[in-house]
């Protein structure tokens, strides 16, 4: 059976493959989206800290023979964690500064911990098994959709959700939002401002962390994992509209599925087909489809 | 963001950063249009004409002492980083997508020389101009953004650049483009001697700077200036302050350019690596690392981290990490970089 002169087994396999990539992007650039929003700086050590997740899933795995359900719930608070203490302890210096410096030590960051890993484990991949749960697959007819796949995509996706109701739906959201347009009069109010940047920023690395255990059974546990991944997160962010929690979701997920169909009609421009589209929605909507204009 | 966060980028430079009346155009450039109200005094401090001939009698006598090969790397990337700095000193904005400029020309000239057999003149010009119209079109699609997105966007654009020199055929893919003729300078003089290629690369990285510091120092960079300072402010006097910028993305570009096609003839070599967004960064760190928004700053930065490069290459990981490690250091405790500290200590700007 072809479809558009392309195999349709083909055809979904990308389209499956696509929607696992766009769950990757929409879960980072959610969290950089949230990370954004309150603290105005964009998280370069985002890659890093996804493959942190990953590396921590690994460690379970070998050092506590904690399996995948555990690392599940582990990384992200491990990760998160280190993220507070990375915000307590330098990102708080620069609120005064240019923005741009909170990207620049971002981005020392990430050097460190990616030069520190990749010191120790080399740059190829680790192993990391798929949970005996969710091995096996189904045939769904038109195509066969492995367990673990389907799953990273309707976790992800409950993830997305959950974190836009929260954000958007209720009161703690509210005071976030309220933060986000305005903490001096929120801090006024009587909410501990400070507080509530930090552990945004904890969440935010939280989410990256996840994604980084869904990811490990897919990509393997690699050093480097999170490097050129982040670029790329960089532009769905751009075209979404940096600070939109929507936006990241829909775009991640749309972004990953052209990715996928261009990878079966054109290969040559997979790569750079995001940044394509960047370059487009700029030219036309210079804050992002779903960005607003200040 | 408001102007007030704006400006603390530029100004975090140090004194050297902010418009002062001491600067001043070189001598003998007279013929500068007057643009609007912009003072200029027609003088050179004193002190930043010491400290050029001591950097140029530095690096005249350097290579009988240090490898030459070496200080040709060292000052490619010295020009990169004062054509850097050009933006992010003078203008406010971070871009972090500079490797395309440095990578693109390096592959233009690199196939101009060896495909084409054009002498290095011509293939470092033709690498220029492609640099050039790179940053035009980059530059006008980005130039309206500002901050964190404007580092965004020019990332963004610098991939697209990384991912078409990966699949392109005339840029070998990971193998790059190897053993490119060094070949005959003007018909006279013999690049594939060391010393002759060392003083040719000199003299391109001293007219490099030199455009910068007219640039900067003229009328066109008090306009710049007041920009960042206070972009409303500037449009409301009647500079239009897109056109300002662009020109000066465009300029730093295109000096970006030349340092990346003359890296590719000395080196003989345009890889994957100058176009990498990595490049980018390592750009960032030198200027930072020097001071932004100083004269000198770049150029320092570029000599300590290419250094640094050198003594650890053998380490693998360790560059990385101690590239990091400065990076943090600058951003928490040395935000105004080696040169910006010095011309603190004595009160001048470098």
């Amino acid at each position: 059976m072809t479809l558009f002169g392309v195999p349709t087994q083909a055809l979904f396999g990308q389209l499956l493959i696509g929607l696992i990539n766009g769950a990757f992007y929409a879960l980072l650039s959610l969290g950089l989206s949230v990370i954004f929003g309150l603290l105005n700086i964009i998280n370069f050590a985002h890659g890093a800290q996804y493959m942190m997740g990953a590396f921590v899933a690994y460690f379970c795995l070998q050092w506590l023979g904690l399996g995948y359900w555990w690392a599940l719930l582990i990384a992200p608070i491990v990760v998160g964690l280190i993220g507070i203490v990375l915000e307590r302890t330098m990102l708080q210096r620069l609120y005064h500064l240019d923005h741009l410096y909170g990207l620049l030590l971002t981005f020392g960051v990430a050097l460190i911990i990616q030069g520190v890993f990749r010191n120790e484990y080399g740059s190829s991949g680790l192993p990391y098994g798929i949970p005996a749960q969710l091995t096996g697959g189904h045939n769904l007819g038109f195509m066969f959709l492995p367990n673990y796949r389907g799953w990273v995509v309707v976790f992800s996706l409950v993830v997305c959700l959950a974190t836009w109701y929260v954000i958007e739906r209720t009161r703690l959201g509210a005071y976030l939002r309220a933060a986000t347009e305005n903490p001096t009069l929120v801090q006024a109010f009587g909410i501990n401002v400070p507080r509530m940047i930090t552990l945004t920023y904890g969440f935010g690395v939280a989410l990256a962390a996840l994604a980084g255990v869904l990811a490990a059974p897919i990509y393997q546990v690699n050093p480097l994992m999170g490097a050129d991944l982040i670029i790329v997160v960089f532009a769905v962010v751009v075209i979404g509209g940096l600070g939109s929690i929507m936006g990241s979701i829909v775009t991640g997920f749309a972004l990953g599925v052209v990715e996928g169909f261009t990878k079966v009609f054109y290969p040559e421009a997979s790569n750079t087909v995001i940044f394509v589209i960047m370059a487009l929605v700029l030219l036309v909507r210079p804050a992002g489809l779903f960005g607003r204009t200040s | 963001m408001t102007d007030h966060e704006r400006r603390a980028v530029g100004t975090a430079g140090g004194p050297a950063s902010v418009a002062t009346p001491a600067d001043a155009r070189p001598p003998g450039r007279e013929d500068a249009p007057a643009i609007g109200e912009a003072v200029v005094s027609a003088r050179v401090p004193r002190h930043q004409v010491v400290a050029f001939v001591v950097m140029v009698a530095l690096l005249v006598l350097a290579p009988f002492f240090i490898y030459p090969v070496f200080l040709m790397k060292a000052l490619c990337f010295a020009l990169f980083a004062c054509a850097f700095n050009l933006l992010i000193g003078y203008v406010g904005l971070l871009s972090f997508g500079h490797a395309a400029f440095l990578g693109g020309a390096g592959y233009a000239s690199a196939h101009a020389a060896k495909v084409w057999g054009f002498p290095p003149e011509a293939a470092i010009l033709f690498g220029t101009i492609v640099a050039a119209l790179l940053g035009i079109v980059i530059g006008a699609l980005t130039i309206r953004s500002r901050g964190i997105y404007f580092a965004n966007i020019t990332l963004a654009f610098a991939q697209m650049i990384f991912f078409f020199s990966l699949q392109a055929k005339f840029t070998g893919g990971e193998d790059g483009i190897q053993a490119v003729p060094r070949g005959v300078l003007l018909g006279v003089l013999d690049l594939r001697e060391t010393y002759t290629m060392y003083f040719t690369v000199l003299a391109i990285f001293l007219l490099g700077f030199l455009v910068v510091y007219r640039a900067i120092h003229s009328p066109f960079g008090q306009v710049l200036k007041a920009i960042r300072e206070n972009e409303p402010r500037a449009v409301s006097l009647g500079y239009r302050a897109e056109h300002y910028k662009l020109i000066a993305f465009v300029l730093s570009a295109t000096l970006s350019g030349v340092a990346g096609a003359t890296k590719a003839i000395v080196f003989q070599l345009a890889s994957l690596t100058d176009v990498h967004w990595t490049m980018s960064g390592e750009v960032v760190l030198m200027t930072l690392l020097g001071g932004l928004g100083t004269v000198f700053g770049p150029v320092v930065g570029a000599f300590i981290l290419i250094s640094l490069e050198n003594y650890l290459a053998t380490l693998g990981a360790w560059v990385t990490i101690v590239q990091g490690a400065i990076f943090v250091v600058c951003v928490l405790v040395f935000r105004r970089g080696v040169i910006g500290e010095l011309g603190r200590l004595v009160r001048r700007p470098l």
